[in-house]
């Protein structure tokens, strides 16, 4: 592989460097965490600075309990199906994380753009009996659309019910700032913001009561057993002050994110741009090209060694169409040609160029083709 | 041997079943994967994906090799805590309407123990067994357990305070041939005793890498196919795993294990055998030096790196405070900020005063002859310190039965 342009960020993105020496830093400490000798608490202090790392990242506030956990795919169902809530109402367009962690969810349906429909969700709070938790996605994988937790939180609290959002793609794309939304329970991951893979985090208001998916030995607070990934946990701490104070560079990343569509545009009238006009990540583009299936441009891009995805990558090598877009009801035949583009803080301009380059040529061969048909 | 910069200005490390050095030749195979191989291992899409994918399955390989599985048996997870809360909720969530009991053993892992007390609130029956003298379980009690309801049989391959092996084989057979299945809590085994899951007849089997050399947050849980063992996901999403654990997968930290099951295999003879000569070494030296101390638990069925050792008339916090410049443990790390006496030296029917002078001694790859005399130096020293200003002691060496004193209640 000569030059390879890597725009896939959401599925996952590269370390960074000051992360990636505080993993390996830790990796050279000996404690186990939970040990009362000299070493143990060296491994501890490792931890615990990372916690403050990742509750100031987010502004959550001191009492707020934030749990380490395997990623954020744990988070969620720890947030899920540890609460004592008798319902959970999840968005349509949530994570596989989410709307598989119980079997009892309620659906809220979602707008054309993904954004959920309050109306809805404000029926289904009057209705029901018992406490509730809504679980409300900061921003979608796929389209990058942004929801409004605020109004979703002020609407949900008038219920007494409790709201969790999943801003693992939010966190480090945009502001994440806990205090201010004012949600009961957050997920966040390390790998989507330049931090090692397998490690994430649930942070809850310290009124919050959950039940372990992990029992035993009582780390955690008791609430996630398992002596924790201390050099993931490092690298957490220090891509999560990072992420923060970096939030700036997202501006840059629009402007080659909007450099990308009109270019793309420029290139197929026809082009569609998914949840365009709604708030959406800087780095995300849902982009359909009719006519190609997405298998088809995603393999015409990894040969030009430009790395894109389909969808979510936890739902990529499976041709199954992306559940987000059957909530928002876009058309099969429409939806199977959607190519998902996420840049991350690396991208240049030439790296947009070099992805126009391809598509312009993947797009006149489907005319050529269709025009000899 | 590898060496490891930190031995020089730290304490002398002697926790082994705390948690393992990252051995350097592990933190070596890791380094491209945190940065030019970052790829996700369940995208399909593109060559980082694929990049990925593949050294998760080479790994995959090296840990099946090591306990003498398939690759398509090995199951990641964050480690041995999440393998033995899914193999015991998985199974019984499965199979749970069928069959509804549960047999384990007092000295499990806390993670096993607290797993099957939430089972019993769910309606589940279990059966904690206990141990004998030398920590050892009872094959006739095992048996005399399992009846026609009995699910699962969970029992440690090693324990993680005193070091015995239990009979694995035996078990399994048993299970076997009653037609149960056989899981096995072996964070504190795999890589340091020979385990092969086809002739042990073990059905599942936890596995940590941080107890093995490699990274923390990494393990696997083994699950049989044939015959073949379902289980229900604790953790629902993307599907990976073949559906048993979702999430992404740490790709550097997977990449680690398999090297460090690599190691393991390879070197595991030899550094058993150089591994029994210490623990021989510092158990005849301290008893040389020390009067009076106490091994718990089977010296013969136990892994070379581990002794567990009371010290009567000493306590064991304060023999750890005079010993700053050792790093070791009075129990289990989990459990170790308590100041509760061992649950499993209490199960041994070792006495609470005795529970409570005892320490941990664990030794590893890094360990080196000259540790070990310093270690028999140092805590025969401290030892016979303690016990000098100690009033029992003096007592008892004046001949005074200790248990016979009639404690004034405060």
């Amino acid at each position: 592989m000569t030059h390879t342009v890597y725009l896939d960020h959401n599925a996952t993105s590269p370390l960074r460097a000051q992360a990636r020496d505080g993993v390996i830093a830790a990796l050279d400490l000996v404690g186990n965490p939970s040990s009362v000798h000299q070493l143990g608490r060296q491994a501890l202090r490792v931890l615990e600075d990372a916690r403050e790392q990742v509750r100031a990242a987010i502004n959550a506030p001191k009492t707020a309990q934030v749990i380490f956990t395997s990623g954020g795919t744990e988070a969620n169902t720890l947030a899920l199906s540890g609460t004592d809530a008798l319902r959970v109402l999840v968005g349509a367009t949530e994570h596989a994380s989410v709307l598989a962690a119980r079997p009892d969810l309620e659906c809220i349906t979602v707008d054309a753009q993904g954004r959920v429909d309050l109306g809805h969700l404000q029926s289904m709070l009057s209705e029901g009996d018992g406490h509730a938790v809504v679980s409300v996605m900061m921003a979608n994988n796929e389209t990058g659309a942004l929801q409004n937790i605020e109004d979703i939180v002020h609407l949900a609290h008038r219920f007494g019910a409790r709201v969790h959002t999943d801003a693992v793609q939010a966190f480090g794309k945009v502001a994440v700032d806990f205090l201010a939304l004012g949600v009961d329970m957050l997920s966040v991951s390390a790998h989507k913001i330049g931090g090692p893979l397998g490690v994430g985090a649930l942070i809850a208001t310290q009124d919050v009561q959950l039940t372990p998916v992990n029992r035993g030995g009582g780390q955690e607070g008791g609430l996630r057993g398992g002596t924790q990934n201390v050099s993931g946990i490092a690298g957490f701490g220090i891509a999560a002050k990072l992420a923060a104070s970096d939030l700036a560079d997202m501006t840059h990343i629009k402007v080659l994110r909007n450099q990308l569509e009109s270019g793309v545009k420029e290139i197929a009238s026809d082009a569609i741009v998914l949840a365009e006009t709604v708030d959406r990540l800087p780095n995300t583009s849902f982009i359909v090209m009719p006519g190609v299936l997405s298998e088809t441009q995603v393999m015409a891009f990894d040969l030009a060694g430009i790395c894109v995805s389909s969808g979510s990558a936890c739902g990529s090598g499976k041709s199954k169409t992306s559940s987000v877009l059957v909530a928002m009801k876009v058309p099969e035949d429409i939806a199977k040609t959607a190519l998902r583009v996420s840049l991350g803080p690396n991208n240049t301009v030439a790296d947009i160029e070099s992805f126009l380059s391809v598509y312009k040529d993947l797009y006149v061969r489907q005319i050529q083709k269709r025009n000899a048909a | 041997m590898t060496t490891k910069n930190w031995t020089q200005n730290h304490p002398l490390y002697l926790d082994y079943q705390a948690t393992t050095p990252t051995d350097p030749r592990v933190v070596e195979a890791m380094a491209p994967y945190w940065t030019e191989k970052f790829g996700n291992p369940h995208s399909r899409n593109h060559f980082y994906g694929w990049e990925a994918e593949d050294a998760v399955e080479i790994a995959r390989e090296h840990v099946a090799n090591l306990i003498g599985a398939t690759a398509k048996e090995v199951i990641f997870t964050s480690g041995a805590t999440e393998s033995n809360n899914l193999a015991i909720k998985g199974v019984a969530k499965f199979y749970g309407d069928k069959k509804n009991h549960i047999i384990t053993c007092v000295t499990e892992h806390k993670c096993v123990l607290e797993t099957c007390r939430s089972l019993q609130q769910d309606g589940f029956d279990v059966t904690y067994l206990h141990v004998q003298e030398n920590g050892l379980i009872d094959l006739d009690a095992l048996k005399a357990a399992i009846t026609d309801k009995t699910l699962l049989v969970s029992i440690m391959a090693v324990n993680n305070e005193i070091g015995v092996i239990q009979p694995l084989k035996e078990i399994g057979q048993m299970c076997r041939d009653n037609k149960v299945f056989f899981h096995t809590d072996a964070a504190q085994a795999v890589g340091k005793i020979p385990l092969d899951v086809e002739a042990m007849n073990i059905d599942m089997m936890s596995i940590s890498a941080h107890k093995m050399y490699g990274p923390m947050g990494m393990g696997a849980l083994f699950v049989r196919r044939r015959p073949r063992v379902r289980l229900v996901p604790l953790i629902h999403g993307g599907g990976q795993e073949r559906g048993m654990r979702s999430g992404t997968l740490p790709t550097p930290l997977v990449v680690g294990f398999g090297v460090a099951c690599e190691l393991a295999l390879k070197e595991m003879a030899q550094e058993t055998e150089r591994l029994r000569g210490y623990q021989t070494k510092l158990f005849e030296g301290l008893k040389a030096r020390i009067p009076e101390i106490y091994l718990n638990g089977d010296l013969d069925h136990r892994v070379p790196g581990n002794l567990n050792i009371s010290f009567s008339y000493v306590e064991g916090e304060g023999l750890m405070m005079g010993l700053k410049d050792l790093g070791v443990s009075s129990g289990s790390a989990c459990t170790s900020a308590s100041l509760e006496p061992s649950y499993v030296l209490r199960a041994l029917g070792v006495e609470e005063e005795l529970a409570h002078t005892s320490l941990r001694l664990g030794l590893g790859r890094f360990t080196t002859e000259d540790d070990i005399d310093y270690a028999i130096e140092r805590i025969s020293k401290e030892v016979n310190r303690l016990r000098e200003l100690s009033p029992l002691w003096d007592m008892a060496q004046a001949g005074v039965d200790i248990k016979s004193i009639k404690w004034a209640e405060h």
